[in-house]
C-alpha cells in the first residue's frame, strides 16, 4: 500500500515512541494491553522483544524503538502492547508492537496524508507508510505489514549467520 | 446437486476404497474366506448404489461391472485368482481417479475404464465358459434376478426412514423400488403418523412402509438394499417363511401374531381384548370335542415357540443396537478444538494448584487437588480420541510393496505387527511419506533380485517387516528388511568425497550408518524410478524430526537393514522438564532426558575449556545454553546438567536451575519465528508467563554443524 491508495477518510489509533507521535489504520488493531513480562526467543534480533501469552495464545511482541535506531523500551505505567491483526498469506497473524503510551484516535482526510520525506526524520523511514497532518503536529503513519514482513526477514538472516558464527 | 453431499459421498467413497483395498491385498492370501469376498462386494456395492443415488452414473456404471464380477465369486462361481486381484486393485485406482476428478471435464481416462471393463468381461466369460457354459457375455444382471428355480424365501419387512432422510438425499421410493426388483413384492405403506396438513412438515418423512417379499435373493441381498441408509433408518427384516421349514406350508401365523411381531400393536393390548371374549380352547373343551389337558399342551407349546422367537429377536436387536453404539463419524477439526480447549484447561489448572498452594487454605487446596485429577483424567481422554490405530497406513504399504516389487522383478513379502499400535492421528499422516520413502529403499536398495538372494544363500522371496510397539509414551517403528544391509565403505567413500568427514576420522559402523541421514548425501550410483532422485534420507530425518522424534539405522552387511524410529504418542500435550537460565525458563521433552547431573565450577576448570563432563566414568559433552542463547547475567556457583540422549548419542545441556516436571501444552511459536531452529514451541506456565521448548536434537545439530565448519576454516 502507499500514500495514493489512501482516498477515504481513516481513522487511525495514534500513539507515543519517545517524543514521536505514530499511527495505526484502527481497522487492524485488536485491543491494548499492558505491558508485562515478555519471553526473548533465544537467536532473534533485539527488536524482537519475544512473545506473551494473549488468553492462551502465544504472540510476538517488536520493539520498534530499537527499530527506529532508538533505545529500547523502558517499561513505565504507560507502556502499552497495541496487538495488531493482520492476514499474511491467507493466515490470520497477531503481532504486538510496543509504544511508550497510547493516544487518541483521530480522523485523518485522505489529502493531509503525504508521502513519508527521505530525509529531514531523525528516524528510519522503511516502515513509514506517509506523514499525516493533524492539529499542526505530524504524525508518522506506519506501515505495519511492512514492520512484519521485514521482521520476517530479519529472523531469516539472523539465525543463517548465527549458525555459522556461533560457537 | 447440493454440493454437500457430493462432498458426503466423496468422503465416504475414499474410506470404502482403502477398506477395499485392505479387503483385497488380504484376499490375495485367503482367496476363499467368504467373510472378505462379502466385504470387498458390500464395499462395491455401496460405491455403486450411492454413486448412482448422488448422480455420479459413470463411476456406478464403471463399479457395477466389478461388482457383478464379485458377485460371480460370492456365489461360488468364480474364484478368486491374482489376475482378478490385479484387475480389481486397477479398478480401485481407477474407481479413485474417477472420483479425485468429480466436477472436472474429461480428467479420467475413459479409455483405462474400456480396458478394465472389457478386463473383466473376459475374466467372467473365462469362468462362465469353464463353469455353466449356457450364459453368455452379457453384462451380468443384478444378482438377484436369477432365475426362480432355487429355493424362494418369504420376508417381512418393516422399513421406517429416518424423519430426515431426504436431507441426506436419499430417495425411499427408490428403495423400495429396488426391493420390487427382487422378486414378487407387496408394498404397504403406513400412514399412521402422518400428521394433519397444518403440522406437516413437507421436508420429513412421515411413512413407514411394510414390505412382504418373496424373493430368492439371499437376505445378504436385501440388506445390501439399505445399506447405506441402515444407521439412520429403522430396518427389521425377518423371514416368514425360507422353504426350509418342513411344515411351513401348513401353518400360518395368526392376525395378532403378526401384527405384534409387527410392532404394531402391544402384545398385552391382544391379550387384554382375547381375555374379553372366550378363547378358542375353552369353547373347544366346552363343546366337549378336546380335553383341558391336549389344550393346555398346545398352547405350551405355542408359548415355547414364541419365546424362543421373540428372544431371537431381541438378542438381533440389541446386536444391532451394539453396532450402530460402536462408532461416530466426528470431523478431525472439532475434536482440534476440543484439544485445544484440554489444553488451555491444563494451563489453568496448573494456575489454580499454584495459587491454592500459595494460601493457606485447606479446603481450596482440596478442590485443586480434586481439579487436577479431573483434569488429567479429561486431558488423556480427549487425547485418546484423537488415536487412530496405525494399522491404517500399514495397508497402504502392502500395496505399494506389491506394486514396487513386480515392478521391479523382485519377490518380496511385506510382514506388518503391531497394526493396532495407536498414534495420534496427526502425527499418523506425518508420518506417511517418510515411511513411503523408507520402504521405497528397502524394496529399491535393500532387497536383492531373486537370483542374488538364491546366490548368497538366502530364500528367494525377501521380506520386509513394519513393526509398530508402543514403549512409554511413545511408539517404536521397525522397517527391517533381509536384504544387502548398508555399503559402509561405499558410504564412508562418498562422506569423505563430499568433505563431510575427514579421511583419518574413526567412526564406528553405527556412525557411519546413520550419515546417510546427511543433507544431499545418496549412494544410488543409478537412478530408478523408485529411488535415487537426490531426495534423500535427509528428508525422513527432517520430518521425524519435526515430530520430536528419532531415527536411527543399522545396516548390517548381507544380512539386512534395521530402521528404528521413535514417534511420541501425540503433538498437542507433553511431559516436559521445566528448566531455568537467568530469569528465562525452558521446557526440555522428558522423552529425551536422561538424568541430571550438577557442574560446579571446579569442573569447569577441570575440563580445561572443553564442554565436557564426567559421568560414571564416560565422557559427555554438553552445551552451555547460557552461551549459546547469550542470556545475560551471573552464573551460579553450581549449575546443572540435563543430559539427554538424542540418536543415540548423549549430551548434556547447561542450565542455572532444574525446576521440575511440567505438563507441556504445546502452543506454536507462529510465522514471526518460523526460522528460529532451537526453540520448537512454547507453552504457558502456571503464573501465565510464556516458556520455549527447546528442540533438542535440532540444538546438537547446529553445534555439531558449527564446530565443523569451524574446524573446516581452521
Amino acid at each position: 500500500m502507499s500514500v495514493s491508495a489512501i482516498t477515504e477518510i481513516t481513522q487511525y489509533l495514534t500513539f507515543k515512541l519517545g517524543e514521536e507521535v505514530f499511527a495505526l489504520d484502527v481497522a487492524k488493531v485488536r485491543e491494548i494491553l499492558d505491558f508485562t513480562t515478555v519471553t526473548k526467543v533465544p537467536q532473534t534480533p533485539a527488536y524482537m522483544r519475544g512473545v506473551i501469552n494473549l488468553r492462551g495464545n502465544v504472540v510476538p511482541v517488536l520493539d520498534l524503538r530499537l527499530k527506529f535506531g532508538m533505545s529500547a523500551t523502558e517499561k513505565t505505567v504507560n507502556t502499552c502492547v497495541i496487538v495488531v491483526e493482520m492476514v499474511v498469506e491467507g493466515e490470520v497473524m497477531v503481532l504486538g508492537v510496543l509504544a511508550d503510551s497510547v493516544q487518541e484516535v483521530i480522523d485523518l482526510e485522505p489529502e493531509l496524508i503525504e508521502p513519508a520525506p527521505r530525509i529531514g526524520t531523525t528516524i528510519n523511514t522503511d516502515f513509514i507508510l506517509g506523514m499525516g497532518k493533524h492539529n499542526e503536529l505530524f504524525i508518522m503513519i506506519l506501515d505495519i505489514d511492512r514492520v512484519f514482513s521485514e521482521g520476517e526477514k530479519a529472523a531469516i538472516v539472523k539465525t543463517e549467520r548465527e549458525a555459522v558464527v556461533n560457537e | 446437486m447440493d454440493n454437500q453431499y457430493a462432498d458426503t459421498f466423496k468422503e465416504e467413497a475414499y474410506e470404502l476404497l482403502a477398506e477395499l483395498e485392505s479387503s483385497l491385498l488380504e484376499l490375495e492370501d485367503r482367496p476363499h474366506d467368504p467373510e472378505l469376498i462379502g466385504r470387498v462386494f458390500r464395499a462395491m456395492h455401496t460405491i455403486k448404489g450411492s454413486g448412482a443415488m448422488f448422480g455420479f452414473d459413470d463411476i456406478a456404471a464403471f463399479t457395477h461391472q466389478v461388482e457383478t464380477a464379485f458377485d460371480q465369486v460370492r456365489n461360488g462361481k468364480l474364484t478368486v485368482s491374482r489376475q482378478m486381484i490385479d484387475l480389481t486393485l486397477a479398478a480401485r485406482d481407477q474407481i479413485k481417479a474417477m472420483l479425485d476428478g468429480v466436477g472436472q471435464e474429461g480428467s479420467t481416462d475413459a479409455a483405462v475404464t474400456a480396458q478394465l471393463i472389457a478386463g473383466f468381461k473376459e475374466l467372467l466369460n473365462e469362468e462362465q465358459a469353464a463353469v455353466p457354459p449356457a450364459e453368455t457375455a452379457m453384462p451380468q444382471p443384478a444378482p438377484a434376478a436369477a432365475p426362480a428355480d432355487e429355493n424362494l424365501a418369504t420376508y417381512r419387512i418393516r422399513f421406517r426412514p429416518a424423519r430426515n432422510i431426504f436431507a441426506s438425499g436419499t430417495n425411499p421410493v427408490m428403495l423400495l423400488n429396488e426391493l420390487r426388483q427382487l422378486g414378487s413384492c407387496r408394498i404397504v405403506a403406513q400412514l399412521r403418523d402422518v400428521p394433519r396438513l397444518g403440522e406437516l412438515d413437507p421436508e420429513s418423512c412421515h411413512i413407514f412402509w411394510d414390505v412382504i417379499l418373496t424373493t430368492a435373493a439371499s437376505l445378504d441381498a436385501i440388506k445390501d438394499v439399505f445399506i447405506f441408509v441402515e444407521d439412520a433408518c429403522e430396518i427389521r427384516i425377518e423371514t416368514l417363511d425360507n422353504g426350509a421349514n418342513p411344515d411351513g406350508g401348513e401353518t400360518h401365523k395368526k392376525l395378532g401374531e403378526i401384527l405384534v411381531e409387527r410392532g404394531d400393536i402391544a402384545a398385552s393390548d391382544i391379550e387384554a381384548v382375547l381375555a374379553a371374549q372366550k378363547r378358542l380352547g375353552e369353547m373347544l373343551v366346552e363343546k366337549g370335542m378336546v380335553t383341558p389337558t391336549q389344550v393346555h399342551s398346545a398352547l405350551l407349546e405355542q408359548q415355547q415357540v414364541k419365546e424362543v422367537r421373540r428372544e431371537r429377536i431381541q438378542q438381533e436387536e440389541r446386536s444391532r443396537a451394539q453396532e450402530a453404539g460402536a462408532s461416530i463419524r466426528v470431523p478431525a477439526e472439532k475434536l482440534d478444538v476440543l484439544v485445544n480447549l484440554v489444553g488451555e484447561l491444563v494451563t489453568i489448572q496448573a494456575r489454580m494448584t499454584q495459587t491454592a498452594a500459595g494460601r493457606d487454605d485447606a479446603e481450596l487446596i482440596s478442590i485443586a487437588e480434586e481439579v487436577e485429577r479431573l483434569t488429567a483424567e479429561l486431558r488423556d481422554n480427549a487425547l485418546n480420541i484423537r488415536m487412530l490405530p496405525i494399522g491404517t497406513t500399514f495397508n497402504k504399504f502392502k500395496r505399494l510393496v506389491r506394486d514396487l516389487s513386480g515392478e521391479l522383478g523382485k519377490e518380496i513379502e511385506m510382514v506388518t505387527e503391531g497394526a493396532e499400535t495407536e498414534l495420534d492421528k496427526t502425527v499418523i499422516e506425518r508420518l506417511n511419506d517418510p515411511l513411503v520413502h523408507l520402504i521405497r529403499n528397502c524394496i529399491d536398495h535393500g532387497i536383492e533380485k531373486p537370483e542374488a538372494r538364491e546366490a548368497a544363500g538366502k530364500p528367494r522371496q525377501g521380506i520386509v517387516r513394519l513393526a509398530a510397539v508402543h514403549s512409554g509414551d511413545s511408539v517404536m517403528l521397525t522397517i527391517e528388511d533381509d536384504g544387502a544391509g548398508l555399503d559402509r565403505e561405499a558410504i564412508l567413500a562418498k562422506a569423505v568425497e563430499k568433505g563431510m568427514v575427514a579421511l583419518t576420522t574413526e567412526l564406528t559402523d553405527q556412525e557411519i550408518d546413520n550419515l546417510i541421514f546427511a543433507p544431499g548425501f545418496s549412494t544410488a550410483s543409478k537412478v530408478t524410478s523408485v529411488s535415487g532422485r537426490g531426495v534423500g534420507m535427509d528428508v525422513v530425518k527432517r520430518a521425524i524430526d519435526a515430530l520430536r522424534g528419532s531415527i536411527a539405522i543399522n545396516g548390517r552387511p548381507g544380512l539386512g537393514t534395521v530402521i528404528s524410529i521413535r514417534i511420541p504418542l501425540t503433538m498437542a500435550i507433553i511431559e516436559s522438564l521445566l528448566v531455568q537460565i537467568g530469569a528465562d525458563r525452558f521446557l526440555i521433552p522428558l522423552s529425551l532426558v536422561d538424568e541430571c547431573i550438577e557442574l560446579t565450577r571446579a569442573d569447569v576448570a577441570a575440563a580445561h575449556g572443553r564442554n565436557m563432563a564426567t559421568v560414571r566414568d564416560h565422557l559427555v559433552p554438553y552445551i552451555p545454553l547460557r552461551r549459546k542463547f547469550a542470556i545475560a547475567g551471573t552464573v551460579p556457583d553450581i549449575e546443572q546438567v540435563v543430559i539427554t540422549e538424542v540418536n543415540g548419542a548423549r549430551v548434556g545441556f547447561v542450565v542455572d536451575r532444574v525446576i521440575g516436571e511440567h505438563q507441556t501444552v504445546i502452543k506454536s511459536l507462529g510465522r514471526a519465528f518460523k526460522n528460529v531452529e532451537s526453540i520448537s514451541g512454547a507453552t504457558i506456565l502456571g503464573d501465565g508467563s510464556v516458556a520455549l521448548i527447546l528442540d533438542i536434537p535440532q540444538l546438537v545439530r547446529s553445534v555439531e554443524v558449527g564446530e565443523c565448519a569451524a574446524l573446516n576454516t581452521q
